[in-house]
C-alpha cells in the first residue's frame, strides 16, 4: 500500500506545473552537483542527469547536447526498458547558482521520505504478491535509486558521517542476512525429515521434529555439564586412586574389571567422573582456582532453569504461530475444503490414504450435519466407555502396585549376594515391560470407546502418560525410602570410619613404638566408605536410561524390523494374504515414541544432577536415535491407516514436557534443600546441606557488603512481599488476558452479527425487489442501501473494465477489496491493481492503476 | 550441481536474497538458486541452458513440472504450476519456478501463501472461488467419491460457512478471513524441496 502511494504522489507532482517542477529540478541538480564533485566523478554525474531527467518528464524538450544524448542512448539499452529520457538542456546545467547550494529542509524531508519508502520497499519485496520479473525490476530500480540519493542526504559535515553510516547499516544488513542464512544451513537433518515427512505426511515429522528440539536443548546442557564439572574435575582434580572416593574398596578390587559388573555400573564407572561420588569437596582446584562444587550445584540448578526457559519460551512461540483458534466450528467445511490437503505428501500410498481419509470426514462432517447425534444405543456406548476406563484404573493401578512391589524386593535383594541376572535387573525389566505391554492393550481397551481418532490418540497419550508418571513416582518413592535407609546406616559407618582411622593411627604408634613419627596415609582402598546414597540413586537412573534404550531399540528391531521381513518374504509361500492381512506391516506410533522421549528426558533431568555422565549418554542416545529411528520408520513402516494432521500438537508435546519438568524439579529440590549430602562423597561432603556451598562461597569469596546484601534479600520480611507482588503481578497479567479474551469474542460475535445483517439485507432485497423498486421510484435521488460508499462503487462498476465489480444485488458492500493483490492471471498485460477503495476517478489518468515504474 | 559462479552472478545471487521468502543457503543440498536450478535443469537437460548470467528465456511447459516427486501426487498439481506461471498455461521459466517454491516454502508469509492459494483453488480463474470451483477441489480432493447430493450439500456449506458478503461466492476477501483462523493451513500449505 505505502509504495503505492508513493507512485500515486508522483504524477500529482510532475503535473503542478512549469514553475515548480523547474525549481524543484535546480534543486536537484545541486544535490546531484554536491555529490559528484564529493565522491562519484563523472559517470556519477551522468547518472543523476539521468534522474533528474525522468523527473521532469513533463517539462518541455528544449535544446540537446548531441554529444551527450549519444551516450545517454548508448547507455539505456543497458538499462531500465520503461525509462524515459528527455534531451537535457545546457542552459539547465550552467543555471545552477553558488548561492543554492543547500537544499531547502522541505525538500531533504522529501527526499529523504522517498529514500526511505524505497528502502521499505526493499525490505518487504519478499513479500508482496508480485512476478519475479516485476520483483525484479523493482528491486534493481529501488536499489539504484537508494545508491543514488543515499549520498546526498546530509549537510555538510554531517554528510561524510551519514554516508558512513549508511554504509555501516547496509554491511550490518548483509551481515544479519549472512547469518541468517547460516542458521538455516545449521539446522541438522532438514532433508532427513523432510523424506519423512513427504512419506509420512506432517504428523510423524512432527515426532522428529521434536525429537531434533530435544536434540539440541540437550546438547547445551550437555555443553554446560562438561564444560564446567566434568572437564574441569578431569583435567585439575585429584587423580584416581588419589583418595578414598576416587578409589575402588579393595573388597570390590577383585571383579570391578567385569563386563557383568560395568554393565551394571559398579565397580571402576561408579567410581568414575560420570558420578556424583567421584568429585572431590576441595573448595577450588587447578592452577585456576576452580569452585567446582559452586559450579557443580550451579550447574544443577542453570540446567532446570535453562530447560523451564527453553520449554516456555518455545511453548509461547507455538502458541504465537498457532494462528487462529481452530476450536470454534465457524468453518467446519471451508477448512475442511482448503486446509485439508497435505501439500507435503509425495507419497503414492501415503496419498491414497490421504484421499481417503479426506473422503471419510467429509461423510462424517456431513452425517453430523445432518443429524446431530446417532442415537444408536447410547447406553451401550455409555457403558462401554465408563467400562473401559474402569478396565484402564485397573490396569494402572496393579502396574503400580507391582513397581512398588518389585523395588521392594530389590532392596531385600541388595543384602543378598548371590543374585541371578533376572533379580539384579527385575526392576528395569518390569518396568520396560509394562511400558512394552500396557500402551496396546489400552489402544485395545479404547477400541470399546470408539472415538474419533484424534479425540483417542489425546485419551490414550494421556493414560499412557498417567502409566508411565505412575510408575516413575512409584519408583521415586520406593527409592527415597533406599536413600533413607542408607542415611541411617550412613551414620553407623561415619562412627565405624572414625573408630577405623583411630584404630589404624594406634596400631603404628604401637608398632613402630614412636610417638613422634607421622603415620604414611592408609591406602585409599582400605578406608572403609560410607554409602553413598547420590551415587546409588544416580546408578539407579543410568541403568533405567540405558535399559529404555535398549528396550527401543529392540523393539524397533523385532517389533518392526523382524516383522517387516517376515511379512514381507514369507508372504510368498503362506495361506493368507500377509502384508493385507492380519500381521501386516506396522505403523509408527507416535504416541508412543513421544512419550517416551519426554520421560526418558524426565529422567535425564531428575538423574543429572547425581550423574553428571547421564547427559553425556542422552546426547548420544538422541543422536543415534535420529539416524536409527528414521532408517526404521522408512524401511520397515507403513504411513497411517488414517493419516491426521499434527496441529498444534507440538504444543501439546511441549505441554507434556513441562509437566514432566516440574515433577521432576520436585524430588531434586527436595533432595538438594532438605537431605544431608553423604560425609564422604560428592563435592559437597562435610556440609550440612548441599546449598551451604553458596553461603560458604558468599562469606569468603565476596565482600562483606555483598554478604549482609544477601542476608537481607534472604529475610522473610523481604521475600514474602517480593512473592506477594509477584502474585498481584500474575494476578493483573491474567484478567488483562481475559480482558483481551473478551474483546476478542466481542469483535467476534460483532463480526459474525455484521455478517448475518449482511445476508439478511441481501435476501430482503431479492426478495421484495418489488417494494424496493417502487421506493426507489418514490425516493430518486436516494438508494435505500444504508452504505454511504453505494454510488461511488456503482459508479466505478459502469466505469471500471476490471474483474472488481460486483454483483448488482450485493451493491454498496463495506467489503474491503483493496488489498495489494493480482490475482488475474488471465491477462499478464495488466500489471496494476486495484489498489484503493472504489472512488470516484480522477479526471484525465485512470489513477487507480499504477503508474509505470519509474 | 556445479559451481554457482557459471550458473549466476553474484550480482543476481544478492538480488534472489533479498527477494526470496526462505534464506538462501548457497551450500550444497539446501534451499539455493544453484540447487533450484539444478532441479529445474535435470527437468529438461536440452531446453534448460546451464548459464544464467544473462538471463536467457527459456520456459518448461506444465507438463514436465507436474512430474517432480514434490508435486506428483498433489491433486492440485496442475493449478499450483498455473498459477504460478505468466501466461496462466503453466510455462514456468526459471524465475517463476523459483517463486513457486519460495511462496510454499514454510518461511513464507501467511498473507502471500493465501493469495497464492486463492489463486490455486481458482479454477476458472474469475478472481471469485464460486460453487463451480468448489465442487472441482471437492472433486479432486475426494477423487469424486461423494455422491452429486453430498458435493452440493458440502459446498453450499462451505459457501455459507465463508462468505462474508453474501454473494453466493467467495471473494479473496472472505477467502482470507476464512484461512487465516484455520489452525493447519500454515502447516500444510507448504512443500520443502
Amino acid at each position: 500500500m505505502r509504495t503505492m502511494k508513493v507512485k500515486m504522489r508522483a504524477p500529482r507532482r510532475r503535473s503542478g506545473g512549469e514553475l515548480p517542477v523547474r525549481k524543484k529540478e535546480e534543486k536537484h541538480w545541486t544535490v546531484r552537483r554536491r555529490t559528484v564533485r564529493s565522491r562519484r566523478g563523472r559517470r556519477g554525474k551522468r547518472e543523476e542527469e539521468r534522474k533528474v531527467q525522468r523527473r521532469r518528464r513533463t517539462v518541455e524538450p528544449r535544446k540537446e547536447m548531441p554529444k551527450e544524448k549519444t551516450k545517454r542512448r548508448r547507455r539505456k539499452k543497458k538499462g531500465r526498458p520503461n525509462s524515459h529520457f528527455f534531451p537535457f538542456s545546457s542552459d539547465s546545467s550552467s543555471s545552477s547558482d553558488e548561492d543554492e547550494e543547500s537544499l531547502s529542509e522541505g525538500e531533504m524531508a522529501l527526499l529523504m521520505e522517498e529514500v526511505e519508502e524505497k528502502k521499505k520497499l526493499i525490505s518487504t519485496i519478499r513479500n508482496k504478491p508480485w512476478r519475479m520479473k516485476r520483483r525484479l525490476t523493482h528491486l534493481k530500480e529501488a536499489q539504484d535509486f537508494v545508491d543514488k540519493f543515499e549520498g546526498a542526504l546530509g549537510k555538510g559535515k554531517g554528510r561524510k558521517w551519514y554516508a558512513y553510516k549508511v554504509m555501516m547499516t547496509k554491511k550490518w544488513i548483509k551481515f544479519q542476512r549472512d547469518f541468517e542464512n547460516f542458521k538455516t544451513a545449521c539446522i541438522p537433518w532438514e532433508r532427513k525429515i523432510k523424506e519423512v515427512e513427504s512419506h509420512f505426511g506432517s504428523s510423524v515429522a512432527s515426532y522428529f521434529i521434536f525429537l531434533r528440539w530435544m536434540y539440541g536443548m540437550n546438547l547445551v546442557m550437555f555443553g554446560f555439564t562438561f564444560g564446567l564439572v566434568v572437564i574441569p574435575e578431569v583435567l585439575m582434580g585429584l587423580p584416581y586412586g588419589s583418595i578414598p572416593r576416587k578409589t575402588v574398596p579393595r573388597a570390590e578390587q577383585a571383579t570391578a574389571q567385569d563386563y557383568s559388573v560395568l554393565m551394571d555400573f559398579n565397580g571402576y564407572c561408579k567410581y568414575s567422573v560420570l558420578f556424583y561420588g567421584y568429585y572431590n569437596n576441595q573448595r577450588t582446584i587447578g592452577l585456576l582456582k576452580f569452585r567446582l562444587p559452586l559450579a557443580y550445584l550451579m550447574v544443577g540448578i542453570g540446567t532446570f532453569g535453562y530447560s523451564l526457559m527453553v520449554v516456555i519460551r518455545t511453548m509461547a512461540k507455538n502458541a504465537d504461530l498457532g494462528g487462529g483458534d481452530g476450536e470454534d466450528g465457524e468453518f467446519t467445511f471451508a477448512w475442511k475444503m482448503f486446509t485439508s490437503w497435505d501439500y507435503l505428501i509425495g507419497n503414492a500410498e501415503t496419498a491414497d490414504n490421504k484421499y481417503a481419509s479426506i473422503t471419510t470426514s467429509f461423510k462424517e462432517s456431513i452425517v453430523d450435519e445432518q443429524e446431530n447425534q446417532k442415537d444408536e444405543n447410547i447406553h451401550l456406548r455409555r457403558f462401554l466407555r465408563v467400562l473401559a476406563n474402569v478396565l484402564i484404573t485397573c490396569s494402572l493401578g496393579g502396574s503400580g502396585y507391582l513397581i512398588y512391589f518389585v523395588v521392594k524386593r530389590s532392596q531385600e535383594f541388595a543384602n543378598r549376594d548371590d543374585l541371578s541376572w533376572y533379580e539384579k535387573n527385575e526392576l528395569e525389566i518390569i518396568m520396560s515391560l509394562l511400558g512394552l505391554l500396557c500402551p496396546p492393550l489400552f489402544e485395545t481397551i479404547a477400541e470399546l470407546e470408539d472415538y474419533h481418532p484424534r479425540i483417542a490418540l489425546k485419551w490414550q497419550l494421556g493414560r499412557i502418560f498417567a502409566l508411565l508418571l505412575g510408575n516413575l513416582y512409584t519408583f521415586l518413592f520406593a527409592l527415597f525410602d533406599e536413600v533413607n535407609t542408607k542415611l541411617e546406616e550412613e551414620q553407623s559407618i561415619k562412627n565405624a570410619t572414625i573408630l577405623a582411622l583411630k584404630e589404624y593411627y594406634a596400631n603404628y604408634t604401637r608398632l613402630v613404638n614412636d610417638t613422634e613419627a607421622t603415620p604414611p596415609p592408609m591406602n585409599p582402598a582400605d578406608v572403609i566408605r560410607g554409602p553413598c546414597w547420590e551415587t546409588a540413586v544416580g546408578i539407579e537412573f543410568v541403568k533405567l536410561t540405558v535399559s529404555d534404550i535398549q528396550v527401543t531399540y529392540l523393539t524397533i528391531l523385532i517389533g518392526d524390523f523382524a516383522r517387516a521381513v517376515i511379512v514381507r518374504f514369507l508372504n510368498y509361500c503362506w495361506c493368507w494374504d500377509l502384508e493385507a492381512g492380519f500381521p501386516s506391516y506396522g505403523e509408527f506410533d507416535i504416541s508412543g515414541n513421544v512419550l517416551g522421549l519426554v520421560f526418558n528426558q524426565g529422567m535425564i533431568w531428575m538423574g543429572a544432577f547425581y550423574a553428571p555422565g547421564l547427559v553425556g549418554i542422552n546426547v548420544l542416545r538422541l543422536l543415534t536415535s535420529m539416524y536409527y529411528q528414521c532408517w526404521a520408520v522408512m524401511a520397515t513402516n507403513v504411513p497411517h491407516e488414517r493419516v491426521f494432521k499434527a496441529s498444534k500438537s507440538n504444543n501439546f508435546y511441549m505441554g507434556l514436557l513441562l509437566l514432566i519438568l516440574f515433577l521432576s524439579l520436585l524430588p531434586v529440590v527436595y533432595t538438594i534443600m532438605t537431605l544431608p549430602p553423604s560425609f564422604d562423597c560428592g563435592p559437597f561432603s562435610g556440609k550440612a546441606k548441599m546449598f551451604d556451598v553458596i553461603i560458604e562461597t558468599i562469606d569468603l569469596d565476596l565482600p562483606a557488603f555483598i554478604g549482609t546484601l544477601f542476608g537481607y534479600v534472604a529475610n522473610p520480611g523481604l521475600i514474602i512481599p517480593a512473592v506477594l507482588l509477584m502474585v498481584l503481578a500474575i494476578y493483573y497479567l491474567n484478567s488483562v488476558s481475559e480482558a483481551y479474551k473478551n474483546s476478542n469474542l466481542d469483535l467476534k460475535k460483532k463480526m459474525q452479527m455484521a455478517r448475518d445483517e449482511e445476508k439478511n439485507r441481501r435476501n430482503n432485497t431479492d426478495s421484495t425487489n418489488e417494494v424496493m423498486k417502487d421506493l426507489e421510484d418514490l425516493l430518486p435521488n436516494r438508494s435505500l442501501a444504508p452504505p454511504a460508499p453505494a454510488p461511488e462503487s456503482e459508479k466505478k462498476t459502469s466505469s471500471d473494465p476490471k474483474p472488481m465489480k460486483t454483483k448488482p444485488g450485493a451493491v454498496g458492500k463495506g467489503v474491503p477489496l483493496q488489498k495489494d493483490v493480482a490475482l488475474a492471471t488471465s491477462n499478464p498485460a495488466t500489471r496494476g491493481q486495484v489498489v484503493r477503495q472504489p472512488g470516484p476517478r480522477g479526471p484525465g489518468r485512470g489513477r487507480g492503476r499504477g503508474p509505470p515504474p519509474r | 550441481m556445479g559451481n554457482k559462479q557459471t550458473i549466476f552472478t553474484d550480482e543476481q545471487l544478492d538480488a534472489y536474497q533479498v527477494i526470496l521468502t526462505k534464506p538462501i543457503v548457497v551450500f550444497v543440498g539446501f534451499f539455493s538458486p544453484s540447487r533450484l536450478h539444478g532441479r529445474y535443469h535435470e527437468l529438461a537437460p536440452h531446453l534448460v541452458p546451464m548459464d544464467y548470467t544473462k538471463d536467457p528465456d527459456c520456459k518448461l511447459p506444465l507438463a514436465l513440472i507436474v512430474n517432480m516427486p514434490e508435486l506428483k501426487e498433489n491433486p492440485f498439481r496442475n493449478r499450483i504450476v498455473e498459477s504460478f506461471s505468466e501466461d496462466g498455461m503453466g510455462n514456468l521459466s526459471f524465475n517463476e519456478f523459483v517463486d513457486m517454491f519460495s511462496v510454499l516454502s514454510e518461511m513464507a508469509p501467511r498473507e502471500l501463501k493465501a493469495i497464492y492459494a486463492f489463486k490455486i483453488y481458482d479454477f476458472n480463474v474469475d478472481n471469485y472461488l464460486c460453487k463451480e470451483d468448489l465442487e472441482k477441489t471437492l472433486n479432486k480432493l475426494t477423487k469424486e467419491e461423494l455422491t452429486p447430493e453430498e458435493v452440493q450439500l458440502v459446498c453450499e456449506k462451505a459457501i455459507e460457512e465463508a462468505d462474508l458478503d453474501g454473494d453466493n461466492k467467495l471473494s479473496f476477501a472472505d477467502f482470507e478471513n476464512m484461512i487465516s483462523r484455520a489452525p493447519d493451513f500454515l502447516s500444510t500449505f507448504h512443500i520443502r524441496i
